[in-house]
């Protein structure tokens, strides 16, 4: 394997579960509700999903279960901002603490436990009876392509679906009619209320889809990334992926963009280091921060274009009149 | 944002161990850990410990502990709290704890204290810590031998003595075997980040190491050497269970012993302010059993491991030169303690530069 494809497919594992949860954020987001809670989902994922997974043996019912552990915590989240209409930034972040202490402590008894590896989406559809093997042997022939066959065919199938999410909530919001309600929710749900749409439903929905995206992410970690489960394994990616959702100015694309860039320029540290470059590893190690920040400098001089991008209604509970 | 919360977080969790009421003669031996007792390494290490007193002491002494204490005014608040509560002996198992528990100490002077890999004592207030460097120059001796390539790569955390001094230790060893030998040092600017150190390891081997180190805790590095086909040494706690094929030693963090033995010595009355610096010969570490090697270097690195324990080898003897080819130790002088401890600078052979 060229050491070009080995990078590529290290920034690709590295920049997985930040697009994911930043994706299921941007969503949510853009129905006007902010949710500080992705750390918690997050790691609410990773436990639940590797319990699963370490019980049962499939890291197929690991994946399932942290996609539904993430919609069940966000679903908490909606209860207390949407029903009951809590400040959101309050809840969100009290939601984080929920989710890193009680993932502690459901993950105690599984601290050190073997890990199981999500497989490959090769090895992964070899097991469908009858269409899978031949499938799974074109797929094994197409990853013999140097430098990008690895990194287009023979990853674990967590990124797959991270990439054909980013496609697809394009395509909803900006190309479904569904998504243009949303949207308007998100930018003026007191309009979009006495348009006889049901603001709160809406939400509820993009709740859960972030929540299902953040369990995903939290998955990630846990049996693809780093196959085993260590307390506060997420380590502040929930956070990476909401700053991620401001530095793509709630567009897809730009997140798929920013998510990408981020974890180039994590993986490309780490090599400058390795290379023995000379260049102090505090300055390297803050690149990544260094290099969002810099991008937010530069998209936000255009104050227009930001206001326009940004969900005008944003973190503003809805309370409809009776 | 993060750390703030993590704060918050301890602190809740601080306040959420709850202390029974002792029995009026029963030793109380309290703990601080700025992990999870169930990290896989550094506090989890120091936690057996813990669990080992409660065993060998029985009915005589009741242990408590406060576990994800951050360093700084969070951990003044949890020393402080166990110190009312009737602990006689407080152990503070952290670098980063030292000036909290030199206040506390100060605060509490009928209470005994112990601060783990620090340096300032008073009068009820010990230090101890153990000579971790001396694994890991066999740990460079056994790299030397097994790689091919001729280069280890290091996942370090922070540049502290404590990390510069591994790091030395290990080059000195492989340099012993093999004067050529290089490593590759990667800074993880973190102790527990399982995706940050699992990407570190990744890198290394990309570059073509073909054995891996690590001074950070998590087993995540075991286990990418394990899906590439390397070999690595474990950090804190055996990992063999993380690269059953991978593993070839570790450096083993046993503290049980020393607890037992200065909880005893509070009982007895006889407990004194030291400053202690253990190693291999007192059992303080321990090595992991040498696995996945051949025999031969499985019996060099068991002579070396004997020699350190006699005294008749210790790591850091002339002639050693620093990084920059300047002389450092004369031929036969050996480095004495305070050097080290506040060691900032790299020997001779080390491929990096150190982050000042």
């Amino acid at each position: 394997m060229l050491i070009a494809e080995s990078i590529l497919l290290t920034i690709a594992t590295a920049a997985t579960p930040l697009l994911l949860a930043a994706i299921g954020e941007l969503v949510v987001e853009r129905s006007g509700v902010l949710n500080l809670g992705v750390e918690g989902m997050m790691v609410m994922g990773a436990v639940c999903g590797f319990a699963a997974a370490a019980l049962t043996g499939s890291p197929w019912i690991g994946m399932l279960a942290a996609i539904l552990a993430g919609v069940l915590f966000s679903l908490l989240f909606g209860f207390l901002t949407l029903t009951i209409a809590t400040n959101q930034v309050a809840t969100g972040l009290s939601l984080t603490l929920l989710g890193l202490g009680l993932s502690s402590m459901i993950g105690e008894a599984f601290v050190g436990s073997p890990g199981v590896k999500l497989p490959t989406l090769a090895n992964g559809i070899a097991e469908i009876p009858l269409v899978g093997q031949p499938v799974a042997g074109l797929l094994d022939l197409l990853a013999g392509i140097p430098l990008i066959g690895r990194v287009l065919f023979a990853q674990d199938p967590i990124f797959y679906i991270s990439i054909a999410l980013v496609i697809g909530v394009t395509w909803f919001l900006f190309h479904t009619r569904a998504g243009l309600v949303l949207r308007s929710v998100g930018d003026n749900h007191a309009s979009a209320h006495a348009l006889g749409t049901n603001v709160i439903g809406i939400r509820y929905l993009a709740v859960m889809f972030g929540g299902a995206c953040a369990g995903l992410a939290g998955g990630h970690l846990s049996l693809v990334y780093t196959p085993q489960w260590v307390e506060n394994m997420t380590a502040g990616r929930g956070w990476i992926a909401l700053a991620l959702v401001v530095f793509a100015s709630w567009r897809p694309l730009r997140l798929l963009a920013g998510a990408y860039l981020f974890g180039a320029v994590s993986i490309g540290q780490l090599h400058a280091q390795a290379l023995g470059l000379g260049i102090p590893s505090q300055l390297l190690s803050s690149l990544p921060y260094l290099a969002t920040v810099l991008v937010l400098v530069l998209i936000s001089r255009n104050r227009r274009l930001t206001m326009m991008n940004t969900p005008a209604s944003l973190g503003q509970p809805f309370v409809p009149d009776r | 944002m993060k750390k703030l919360l993590l704060g918050l977080t301890a602190a809740a969790l601080a306040a959420s161990v709850s202390m029974p009421a002792s029995a009026q003669e029963k030793t109380k031996a309290c703990f601080v850990y700025i992990g999870s007792k169930t990290d896989g390494g550094y506090s989890q290490a120091h936690d057996l410990g813990r669990q080992q007193v409660d065993k060998e002491l029985g009915d005589k002494v009741e242990t408590v502990f406060v576990e994800n204490v951050p360093e700084g005014p969070d951990a003044q608040r949890a020393i402080e709290r166990l110190a009312r509560s009737g602990c006689a002996i407080i152990f503070a198992t952290s670098f980063g704890f030292m000036d909290q528990t030199v206040a506390a100490a100060a605060k509490f002077p009928d209470v005994k204290f112990e601060h783990g890999t620090g340096y300032k004592t008073s009068e009820n207030l010990g230090v101890y810590n153990a000579r971790f460097y001396e694994g890991r120059y066999i740990q460079g001796q056994i790299a030397a031998k097994v790689s091919k390539k001729g280069v280890a790569g290091y996942i370090a955390s922070f540049p502290i003595p404590e990390v510069v001094m591994g790091i030395n230790a290990f080059e000195l060893g492989a340099q012993s075997v093999n004067p050529d030998f290089k490593i590759k040092v990667v800074w993880a600017n973190t102790w527990f980040d399982a995706a940050k150190e699992a990407d570190a390891a990744k890198v290394l081997v990309d570059q073509g190491v073909d054995v891996l180190t690590q001074h950070t805790d998590s087993t995540a590095p075991m286990q990418v050497a394990a899906e590439r086909g390397i070999h690595a040494f474990a950090q804190a706690s055996d990992m063999i269970k993380a690269g059953p094929q991978t593993q070839l030693t570790g450096i083993v963090d046993t503290w049980g012993a020393y607890y037992v033995k200065r909880v005893k010595a509070v009982m007895d009355g006889t407990w004194k302010s030291e400053n202690i610096w253990d190693g291999l010969a007192q059992g303080i570490l321990e090595m992991a059993p040498y696995t996945n090697m051949p025999d031969d270097v499985k019996a060099m690195a068991e002579a070396t491991e004997a020699k350190i324990k006699s005294g008749e080898l210790k790591p850091f003897t002339g002639p050693i030169k620093k990084q920059d080819g300047s002389d450092w130790l004369k031929a036969g002088e050996s480095a004495d303690d305070a050097t080290l401890a506040g060691l900032n600078f790299y020997v001779q052979g080390v491929d990096d530069k150190l982050p000042q």
